[in-house]
């Protein structure tokens, strides 16, 4: 026996569904862990849906968590359109949301300017962060994969010396940061639930991106030093400078992401300020197959999971770990989808000839 | 010798992707000592055939029978075993190892060690065999083209061919090269090799094979002895169905100079002591045949014209205008357009569709954009004019790159640059790979734009392609041009001579 593979093409219908149908694979192997943890699927999954979807406070605490998803999901989709694999997201959220609740404890700004100027300042300080192993990369050619993931543990160790130093509450010795001024705290256009103005921006941040992607010549840049960096030198496009932009967009959009959980949910920097949601926003960028539209279903799917989780590991036994594991488990099931979209494999019993 | 089993029998073959039929039931035999060239269009499934042979690709229906045994290949490991070899166009040899580190890749070695007196003692063998000589010691990377293809050829015989398909073998050689390919060729027919030739020269196929099949839209229409009544004429016309044009030029006055590069030197030359200087001049109206064994400094030069490459030394001026700091972009503006060699690598994005590669260098300009926005119905409408135009298929602006035909490619990249008359035209290999009516359209608009004032310098590794198109012809060695001279006082003996390093002018002198 051997596995033979070979090639094959799809339609764009089966293109469009593959996701789902490693969401559903996804939440197949899911089902088996949390039997294993001891609870009824069908009543875990009833629980976490529900949770996630059931009724106005439900949807609407989905939609804040997903907030920071979709723009680090937007984040992760701008830099990979370039090949320019950024897993600094993460690192570039903790900076934003620093610069954010920085500026947002300033009393020396007039207070109509001190949510525009967090904004301002935490995609900036995002930006800043993601040009560092950008220019690293075009310069010197070091390996972004490497310099922005540990550009993250250093950011991260930065913030939890100021939470314990600088920041640190002096009289309840919490670590956490001050809370920003009540003016700085970003607006909610829904009352009684937690939809404020971060998880606009990041909606329409979708609509935005997307528009750059399709009608500017920036986006089709983009696409094309993505693609194929020789014949867009060969098309006298600047590559170096097409990804340094890309990557200062990218590190924006992740820092908007902090600027809003400072902003609209926390107040304040706190340790867990981003738990992961830069990692997320890779996973996030992918389950959307690298397109602006996608982002969205992808971004709902793991804020739900969370939610879910947390409702479910509250009413079952089964620990809210599961949602993290649901998010690899997505993440691979996607991309072994992808590759299995492209090759056939299959296993074959070898025939010996008379002549070998 | 034609009363033996034959070696190869290829019965029925079909093979099909999509709906597409690549091939439709093929039948096709090689006995022993015969070269059957393969003829045929792009497109008309030659090279799907071989790939069936190979193990690349599984037919749907047919059979393969070797010397009289049906068998089966799903693995090109199942075909080396059946004593199948194959010599693509372009050498797959691992370039960092020796000679001898290559032939023993994929052997099964002695006892998990790997075995060199056996692969020395067979390298020796063939060598007195057919006077195919290859020093054991030689890293691959340091080998001319014609010595890499010789080790591809040397590797097939090493596994005991008995069957040798060869894609296109000659494209890469000089003159000489080909010549001695010939002999080595022979030599393993009187051995009792059979021999697959594919090739688009028709004066070489029927120089070197014993029959010729030719295949037209997946099947074979044809399948005569080579005798006195095969001409070129009789195969061109089986080949595409009807009888072909052969583009002539017609002598034309030329302008004033227009691209001038002087005193250049080439980036890769530049550690050299004695780096050679370019200078050259191509008058507006004029064709510059750029020829040269490939590797001798033609793509650094086109590159650096373009300003793909920056050059270590000198100046280019277009219309007596020196472009300074020459990016791609200030060489598009200053008028020139480049089409590589490498269409799918460096001139295209293959997995975008065929309107968005249709501007790909333009794209950023007005009409097609204003203030960053893309206008999409402009650049539909412009690929769509473009395609009908050039006659490009399928004619589908939204199809990729990637799954057209050369040939569909070739004319699409020169439609696209050709779209907004450049001054000058710097263009690489623009008939390779494609067949004779692709090749007939390539080279006439290349004539018409020579008659509209255009400055073109034509790269090309086919000799016939810059005798038949060029006024003035340049040859490159080792980086520098070491003989130029017009069209009317070069011999391709002349110009062979030159491409091996030998100035023609000084040598008749001496003679």
């Amino acid at each position: 026996m051997r596995l033979v593979a070979s090639t094959r093409k799809i339609s764009r219908l089966q293109n469009a569904f593959l996701p789902l149908v490693a969401v559903a694979a996804s939440l197949v192997i899911c089902a088996l862990l949390i039997a294993l943890a001891g609870a009824n699927p069908i009543t875990a999954f009833g629980i976490m849906l529900s949770a996630a979807f059931g009724g106005k406070f439900a949807l609407t605490e989905t939609l804040a968590r997903a907030a920071p998803l979709v723009l680090s999901g937007l984040a992760a989709l701008v830099a990979l359109r370039t090949r320019f694999w950024n897993i600094g997201g993460e690192g570039q959220i903790l900076v934003g949301a620093m610069a954010a609740a920085w500026i947002g404890a300033r009393t020396s700004l007039p207070a109509p300017l001190l949510v525009p100027c967090m904004l301002v300042a935490a995609a900036l300080a995002g930006a800043a962060l993601a040009a560092l192993p950008a220019t690293l990369k075009l310069k010197l050619g070091v390996d972004e994969v490497v310099s922005t993931l540990m550009l993250n543990f250093i950011v991260m160790y930065v913030m939890m010396a100021l939470l314990s130093g600088v920041w640190k509450d002096p009289v309840t010795g919490w670590t956490d940061s001050p809370d920003i001024l009540p003016a700085a705290e970003f607006p909610v256009f829904w009352r009684g639930t937690r939809l404020h103005l971060g998880v606009l921006i990041a909606f329409a941040a979708v609509v935005a991106i997307g528009v750059m992607l399709q009608r500017t010549t920036f986006g089709l840049s983009m696409k094309i030093v993505g693609e194929n960096p020789k014949a867009a030198q060969h098309a006298g496009l600047n590559v170096s400078r097409i990804t340094l932009f890309a990557a200062l967009l990218s590190g924006a959009l992740a820092g908007i992401a902090g600027a809003g959980e400072v902003g609209g949910t926390q107040f304040q920097v706190i340790a867990s300020i981003s738990s992961g949601y830069g990692y997320a926003g890779i996973v996030v960028a992918m389950l959307a197959r690298l397109s602006a539209a996608g982002i969205i279903p992808a971004a709902l799917f793991l804020a739900a999971l969370t939610t879910g989780a947390d409702e479910m590991s509250r009413q079952t036994n089964v620990p809210f770990f599961i949602a993290d594991a649901m998010q690899g488990i997505s993440l691979i099931a996607v991309l072994v989808a992808m590759t299995l979209s492209r090759y056939e494999i299959k296993f074959r019993t070898v025939e010996r000839t008379p002549h070998s | 010798m034609s009363d033996q089993i034959p070696v190869l029998v290829l019965s029925g073959i079909t093979k099909t992707f999509g709906k597409t039929v690549a091939n439709s039931s093929v039948s096709l035999e090689v006995k022993r000592g015969e070269i059957v060239g393969l003829l045929g269009e792009n497109g008309a499934g030659k090279t799907t055939l071989m790939n069936i042979l190979f193990g690349l690709y599984r037919a749907d229906e047919g059979k393969v029978f070797v010397e009289g045994n049906e068998v089966n290949i799903a693995t090109t490991a199942d075909a080396i075993s059946l004593g199948i070899g194959m010599v693509q166009q372009h050498s797959h040899a691992v370039s960092r190892h020796t000679v001898l580190e290559n032939l023993m890749l994929g052997l099964p070695g002695k006892n998990g060690f790997l075995d060199r007196a056996f692969a020395l003692n067979r390298l020796k063998e063939i060598a007195d065999g057919y006077g195919l000589r290859l020093d054991p010691s030689r890293v691959v990377s340091t080998l001319a083209v014609g010595e890499r293809q010789r080790l591809d050829i040397i590797r097939a015989l090493f596994r005991r061919a008995r069957v040798l398909i060869l894609d296109e073998p000659t494209s890469v050689l000089t003159p000489q090269e080909t010549e001695g390919l010939f002999s080595a060729l022979r030599s393993l027919q009187a051995d009792g090799v059979g021999i697959i030739f594919i090739s688009h020269k028709l004066n070489e196929v029927m120089a070197i094979t014993d029959r010729i099949v030719v295949m037209r839209r997946g099947k074979v229409v044809a399948d005569v002895v080579n005798d006195k009544t095969v001409t070129s004429v009789t195969l061109a016309t089986m080949m595409c169905g009807h009888e072909p044009d052969r583009v002539q030029r017609i002598p034309h006055t030329r302008g004033d100079a227009c691209l001038v590069a002087s005193e250049v030197v080439l980036q890769r030359d530049e550690a050299k002591k004695a780096a050679h200087k370019i200078n050259l001049t191509i008058h507006s109206g004029e064709i510059l045949g750029v020829a040269g064994v490939s590797g001798n400094g033609q793509v650094a030069l086109a590159e650096t014209i373009a300003g793909v490459a920056r050059a270590a030394h000198g100046s280019i001026s277009i219309d007596g205008d020196i472009i300074e700091n020459p990016s791609p972009r200030r060489m598009q503006q200053a008028g020139l357009s480049y089409i590589p060699e490498d269409r799918i690598g460096a001139g295209f994005v293959s997995t975008m569709p065929l309107k968005d590669n249709m501007v790909l260098s333009r794209f950023s300009y007005p009409p097609f954009s204003r203030a960053g926005w893309i206008d999409w119905g402009k650049v539909l409408s412009f690929a769509e004019s473009q395609i009908a135009e050039y006659d490009v298929r399928p004619p589908d602006p939204q199809m990729p790159v990637g799954l057209m035909s050369g040939g569909n490619q070739q004319k699409a990249i020169v439609a696209r640059e050709l779209a907004f008359s450049p001054r000058v035209l710097i263009i690489a290999q623009p008939t390779r790979g494609l067949d004779v009516s692709a090749i007939a359209f390539v080279q006439r608009s290349l004539i018409t734009l020579r008659d509209a004032g255009c400055s073109i310098m034509l790269i090309s590794d086919d000799l016939d392609e810059i005798f038949q198109l060029s006024d003035r012809i340049a040859v490159m060695y080792e980086g520098s041009i070491i003989w130029e001279t017009p069209i009317e006082q070069a011999t391709v003996a002349s110009v062979g001579l030159a491409m091996n390093g030998s100035n023609p002018a000084l040598t008749e002198a001496r003679a």
